[in-house]
């Protein structure tokens, strides 16, 4: 390795063209790289993370421009490149993986084509030789069967086969630095583990060093050495990344890691700490530090004056810090909310049951094409959720959680079994044919902030339609309903004449919550609530959905990708697989041994915001079978690493009841038992 | 509690507050098609015509229909006609500004009665799918199969040439082409959450249609129906033309290059210059509708 350092960016500032004229969003980011390092750049949305990827490889579009500074890579100027040079440089010696890999892949060409065009144009190697090179690639990003892989197209591989074809092509031209932007974020939680484990592998083999961009501060910890948290387009602190997690000095950089439920934490115990406010704007800055109007440490004069330099931690030479009270600040242990943890009405009255759910989606007939296979997205599930108590359903994509969800609301009737809402039979009825006083029970939030709310209508129309249609009021009589109602979402009034295209994602799920609590529900069905926000919004989020659960005595049926999330909130937890309910039971009891195989892998995907964590780390070998072919036997006896022979691919797996804790296995309770550890250590908070 | 109250800045909603609002909005939009030069060549384009139709009557030089016989030896543009006289001695200018009250209103209103008709049809069909859809869809396909000149002569020949018969021509034949975009954004929009959260407040289908889709669908629809004002200016124009136009006398555009396109060798400027204005105010349509796309995909 040599002095110099790989990458090097010093004074970067950057901005982009706005109506109201020039913004500059990257005030001034300095931050070097050496060769084989892994450098992490987290932080919320709106940060300037990926602002700083685009600038690397100048791909900022006509809006942006680098008004200052350099970048120096391999000694080489970067800023005043031309396109020539550029594109000598771009997919040659740096690479770039995006979050979407259905965006970086070309649907039209083959797989293996894609692969060969790199090496092809940028080396000059003829077809056979980057053919080869393609195989071996896709054999090292662990893919089953390299030479079937080539010959298919994009939409034929699953998410995370696409993503690790994107990091092949990355990484076949041997690149020098390898940006990857967000590149688990749309994946499931196992197959996200698989990615992480594979970049640090092959980090160690290719030697790339690697920028990674992320907002989850799990998968940072897992692959990088260093870390950088970015506020408002400056770097506000940056260091190893164990000092950065087992102290880190910045208000900001706590209140990131504060507001992560981790895998021990749960409502009980005490609400989540999100970060007061939201993001302010790149646009506009103050003269001060730029996160003095959310930091609770703030001091008017020291903190809002002048420009905060990044200065070196005392007696940790790497770890700088742009705060001037760094030294003051006590040194940091995980924060838990001082708030009292809520009181909930915990009752054992069943508000929702489901027996014997199968949801079955008939194929559309088509003539001259033959008809399709009916996909079981349910089969024959049971489950029951109490009055006041959360039942959160988790489970990859796929698995059946939304149909149940779909089925509960009316969007969707069942094929098959009963579904009933405090006592009334709602399996068979569409929302149509369901009366006022059940579409009144039970209401949903959904999981996309963007398409929760309609972009024509303000949020006080939102939610007063919804108070007029499940309320019977006058539309002159709205108006202190929405305001209540906007109150109890923590929103001003005033947001009630807003466009939802003027609020942030955060906001909008709030509304959304407000307009679904227009009718009073019995039972809040929400579907991925906060799997689209960022973790500062999130913990915000979580924290409302439970307040407003223990103030109105609702139950809750929460869906979920997220483990941390479910362990907080839950009190009755289903694990699924493939339209099946692998596990269920109390929250304490499924989170602990013995686990179903599947909820143990679960389990142990989950990123921990912690470089020193060593899990047992079981990682899920083959892909979910879709829908259209549940096996005979067990449905995850095809990724089953406890699989103990041809009885799992059989014989559906019995039954084993523990009380009210349930889970379907051949391998009997106090055998699992006894292999497994427990991953969630119960009641532990930080270290 | 640590989670803070978000700042509004605007005041809570009364009737007052609403009107500045949508005005403000309003005013924001204008400024807004100002950014995108062909919106603002096309308002311009189109915003003259306006003005000069209205204006027919007090500044064309000459009554419509009048006769120059002295004018007849000297056809071509001169001070006392300033576009020429066509084969009649009538003066092309004034036929040219009256012409244009016409069809200025025969475009939009033929326009607007597609977008409602055909917006209906693709919001049926898209919303409903099924049996509805595909009778919808095979019916446009049926109207849009036909060689649509000869439908109009079909139509205007067997009700006769009236400005009322032109626009009910005109929106039958152009409803089934707003049916499909609306249709095809129909299909996408259904599926939005908040489609689901009206679903799940009991509204009906027509609500659903009306109130939480058909808005979301304006953008692609309003570049459509300024696009479609241009092709019917065309039309309209083929129309006079073929000789279905208005009833003569009175100025029309197209009937005016019909009267005089058998003099084009000796005297072009009789067929041209009704041609030009119908270009013109095609190209001020497009135009508009190529800014309205731009200011569309960026916001």
């Amino acid at each position: 390795m040599t002095d110099a350092p790989l990458l090097d960016v010093r004074d970067l500032r950057v901005a982009y063209a706005t109506r109201g004229g020039e913004a500059v969003v990257i005030p001034s980011v300095s931050f070097q790289l050496n060769a084989g390092e892994a450098l992490g750049l987290v932080g919320e949305s709106g940060c300037g993370k990926s602002t700083i990827a685009l600038s690397i490889v100048r791909y900022l579009g006509r809006a942006g421009r680098i008004i200052g500074g350099s970048i120096r890579f391999e000694g080489r100027e970067l800023t005043s490149l031309d396109e020539t040079g550029l594109r000598a440089i771009r997919g040659r010696r740096i690479a770039m993986v995006y979050q979407d890999p259905m965006a970086s892949l070309n649907p039209v060409m083959t797989v293996g084509r894609q692969l060969m065009e790199a090496p092809m144009t940028h080396e000059g190697v003829s077809a056979s030789a980057a053919r080869a090179r393609a195989l071996a690639m896709l054999a090292e990003v662990k893919l089953a069967d390299p030479a079937a892989v080539m010959e298919r197209y994009p939409h034929q591989l699953s998410g995370g086969q696409q993503q690790r074809i994107v990091i092949a092509m990355a990484l076949i031209t041997g690149p020098a630095l390898l940006i990857m932007d967000e590149p688990t974020t749309g994946l499931d939680v196992t197959v996200e583990a698989a990615v992480l484990d594979l970049v640090r592998e092959l980090r160690s083999r290719h030697h790339s060093a690697i920028l990674f961009i992320s907002h989850n501060l799990g998968s940072v910890a897992r692959v990088c050495d260093r870390v950088a948290v970015m506020y408002r387009g400056e770097i506000v602190e940056d260091g190893p990344v164990r000092s950065i997690f087992a102290s880190p000095r910045h208000p900001y950089t706590r209140g990131l890691l504060d507001c992560l439920p981790t895998l021990g934490s749960d409502k009980h115990q005490a609400p989540l700490v999100p970060i007061a406010g939201q993001v302010e704007s790149s646009l506009t800055r103050p003269p001060g530090c730029g996160f003095a109007g959310r930091c609770a440490h703030a001091e008017i004069g020291r903190c809002t004056s002048y420009p905060i330099a990044s200065a070196t931690v005392r007696g940790e030479p790497e770890h700088h810090v742009a705060c001037v009270r760094a030294e003051e600040l006590r040194q940091w242990t995980r924060r838990c909310g001082t708030d009292v943890a809520h009181e909930f009405v915990a009752t054992t009255e069943t508000m929702v049951a489901i027996h014997h759910l199968t949801k079955i989606y008939e194929p559309r007939r088509r003539r001259f094409r033959g008809t399709r296979a009916a996909v079981r997205a349910v089969s024959d599930v049971d489950l029951t959720a109490a009055r006041g108590r959360t039942l959160a359903i988790v489970g990859e994509s796929g698995c059946g959680k939304s149909t149940i969800a779909k089925v509960l609301s009316g969007l969707e009737v069942a094929t098959a079994g009963r579904v009933t809402l405090d006592g009334v039979e709602v399996g068979a009825l569409a929302i149509d044919a369901r009366g006022p006083a059940l579409k009144r029970k039970l209401q949903m939030v959904f999981q996309n902030p963007d398409s929760t709310l309609n972009p024509s209508h303000t949020v006080g129309y939102a939610i007063g339609r919804a108070l007029r249609r499940l309320q019977g009021r006058a539309p002159g009589d709205v108006a202190g309903g929405v305001a209540r109602l906007l109150e109890v979402v923590k929103l001003s009034p005033a947001m009630a004449a807003r466009m939802p295209r003027h609020l942030s994602g955060g906001e909008k799920q709030r509304a959304a919550i407000a307009r679904a609590l227009a009718g009073d529900p019995a039972v809040i069905v929400a579907d991925e609530p906060v799997s689209a926000l960022d973790v500062s919004v999130q913990a915000a989020i979580v924290n409302l959905l439970t307040e407003i659960q223990a103030a109105r005595g609702a139950t809750l049926v929460f869906i979920s990708h997220d483990l941390a999330v479910v362990r907080y909130l839950a009190d009755t937890v289903a694990v699924m697989y493939l339209g099946t309910v692998a596990e269920v039971g109390p929250v304490e009891r499924v989170f602990a041994p013995p686990y179903h195989p599947y909820t143990e892998a679960l389990l142990s995907a989950v990123p921990v915001p912690d470089p020193d964590h060593v899990g047992a780390r079981i990682l899920l070998e083959g892909r979910v079978s879709g829908a259209g072919e549940i096996p005979r036997g067990c449905p995850f006896a095809t990724r089953c690493p406890r699989r103990v022979g041809a009885v799992c691919d059989e014989t559906p797996p019995p039954v084993q009841h523990f009380g009210d804790h349930r889970l379907a296995c051949h391998i009997p309770g106090a055998e699992l038992a006894r292999l497994q550890t427990a991953l969630v250590e119960p009641r532990s908070i930080g270290r | 509690m640590s989670t803070p109250i978000a700042a509004g800045t605007l005041s809570a909603s009364s009737p007052a507050a609403s009107r500045a609002r949508l005005v403000r909005r309003w005013r924001r939009r204008i400024a807004l098609l100002g950014e995108s030069t062909p919106a603002t060549v096309g308002i311009a384009i189109i915003l003259a015509w306006v003005v000069l139709a209205m204006l027919a009557p007090l500044i064309a030089p000459y009554a419509p229909n009048a006769n120059d016989v002295l004018a007849l030896a000297h056809t071509t543009p001169s001070r006392a006609h300033w576009l020429g006289t066509d084969h009649l001695g009538r003066d092309i200018l004034s036929r040219i500004l009256w012409g244009a009250r016409p069809v200025l209103v025969i475009a939009p209103l033929a326009v607007l009665g597609a977008a409602a008709l055909g917006s209906l049809l693709g919001l049926a069909a898209g919303y409903y799918g099924r049996w509805i859809d595909l009778v919808i869809t095979r019916a446009c396909d049926i109207v849009l199969s036909f060689p649509v000149i000869i439908l109009y002569m079909i139509i205007l020949a067997r009700f006769g040439s009236s400005a009322w018969n032109i626009i009910g021509v005109l929106t039958l034949t152009k409803a089934p082409i707003i049916a499909r975009i609306v249709r095809g954004m129909t299909l996408d929009l259904r599926e939005r959450e908040y489609v689901a959260a009206a679903k799940m407040r009991g509204e009906s289908p027509l609500y659903i249609m009306l109130v939480e889709i058909l808005p979301n669908a304006r953008g692609p629809l309003v570049v459509d129906m300024c696009l479609r004002t241009g092709y019917n200016v065309i039309i309209i124009g083929a129309l006079g033309f073929l000789g279905i136009g208005l009833p003569p006398p009175d100025p029309d555009w197209g009937g005016m290059v019909k009267d005089t396109y058998g003099m084009m060798m000796v005297w072009p400027h009789m067929a041209l210059f009704p041609c030009a204005a119908i270009s013109s105010l095609v190209v001020g349509f497009n135009l508009l509708a190529v800014g309205l796309r731009e200011l569309g995909l960026r916001d």
